[in-house]
């Protein structure tokens, strides 16, 4: 049988605290970038056109 | 020989810190006034806001006012442990190490700037991140304990929320936020004035230059006027422009009235007066100032909500 420290007893409430904030912190994350997705704040200019700074310059001139 | 050392660690402090330690190092008092502050600053500015950012760019505004608290909690551990009011708080009291304080200060400073900023913008991202450091170093490491203004000092710093709230909705701070500003900046000292008349604060045993210490009580009376004019002119300049309103300018001149009424009450009398009937004036502006702010802050919320409201 394994007997549990009386340590993880005593710390166990501020453990499943820290386990909630950690949850919270991710459900809102998740949150905000599904808004930000549906809204469409996320965009950023540069994310979604060509930049021409990063064609090739042959494939320019043609 | 080394398990032994390690059972001394583990069993060394049988009053670990819980939760609600590490809960009170923010100053969760202090953190319902920036998140009421904020939440109106974030409502009655122009602009739509999705509900779930913004309650999100609230809950970051909190935290950094929280982080603020903990930083403050950190350096001012040693006036904490002079003083009977703050004598039990998480660090003096030995429940919470100086260190952690301020790993947790720092911590909770880093993850709510970056997050208002990926949440609302970088404009209330950059303010709340100066409001942590004015309060944190210039109010708490270095005027705090070197300057009688420390009250004022100290107020500028708990007046920033409604302003990041307004930039998370704008991304902007214009006079009208800098008016909100204004207004908790000139009602904390004569709010926090009045309570040092009547409670018998040992900050003079923390060696924390207090104007009722440094410049006496008759000079306290008078300052405490003289800031509640100064807020009377705030407040009603605030309700003429676009925040404010015909149903908030009533409101805010009645509760100037009654502010000033009370300001004038303190300032004639003396302290034998005032030990004569049991501080009622000093209390009652003290009870008026916390239902002034709420009330204040709220009209001008009613005022954005009204279909008929504003200039």
């Amino acid at each position: 049988m394994r007997v549990e420290h009386e340590l993880h007893y005593r710390r166990r409430g501020r453990n499943f605290g820290v386990l909630f904030v950690l949850l919270a912190f991710i459900a809102i994350v998740f949150g905000v970038t599904m808004v930000k997705v549906e809204t469409g704040g996320l965009s950023e200019g540069f994310d979604h056109v060509l930049r021409p700074a990063l064609i090739p310059t042959d494939e320019v001139s043609e | 020989m080394a398990d032994a050392a390690i059972h001394i660690a583990l069993t060394a402090r049988p009053d670990d810190p819980g939760l609600r330690d590490y809960w009170r190092l923010l100053k969760p008092r202090l953190m319902s006034l920036s998140i009421f502050t904020a939440v109106v600053g974030l409502l009655v500015a122009p602009g739509e806001m999705h509900p779930f950012l913004a309650a999100t760019s609230i809950l970051w505004i909190a935290v950094g006012a929280g982080a603020s608290g903990a930083l403050n909690m950190w350096f001012d551990a040693d006036i904490d442990r002079v003083m009977k009011r703050t004598r039990s708080r998480p660090i003096p009291a030995g429940r919470v190490a100086p260190g952690d304080a301020l790993a947790l200060g720092l911590f909770l400073s880093v993850v709510s700037v970056t997050m208002l900023g990926l949440t609302a913008n970088w404009v209330a991202a950059a303010w709340l991140g100066f409001t942590i450091f004015f309060y944190a170093v210039i109010y708490s490491m270095w005027l705090k304990r070197t300057t009688s203004w420390n009250t004022a000092i100290g107020g500028l710093a708990g007046a920033f929320p409604p302003m990041i709230g307004w930039a998370a909705a704008t991304g902007g701070t214009p006079l009208e936020a800098w008016l909100l500003v204004a207004l908790i900046f000139m009602w904390t000292p004569p709010h926090f004035w009045a309570l040092a008349l009547f409670v018998k604060l040992d900050y003079h045993n923390a060696r924390i230059p207090m104007l009722t210490v440094t410049h006496g009580r008759t000079e306290t009376r008078r300052q405490t006027w003289l800031w509640a004019l100064g807020l009377a002119a705030v407040s009603i300049f605030a309700a003429t422009t676009a925040v404010g309103g015909p149903l908030a300018l009533a409101v805010v001149i009645g509760l100037n009235a009654v502010f000033l009424h009370l300001a004038w009450d303190i300032h004639r009398r003396t302290d034998i007066d005032s030990e004569a009937d049991g501080h009622r004036a000093e209390k009652a502006l003290f009870k008026w100032s916390l239902f002034y702010l709420f009330v204040h802050f709220s009209v001008f919320v009613v005022e954005a909500a009204l279909p008929f409201g504003g200039w």
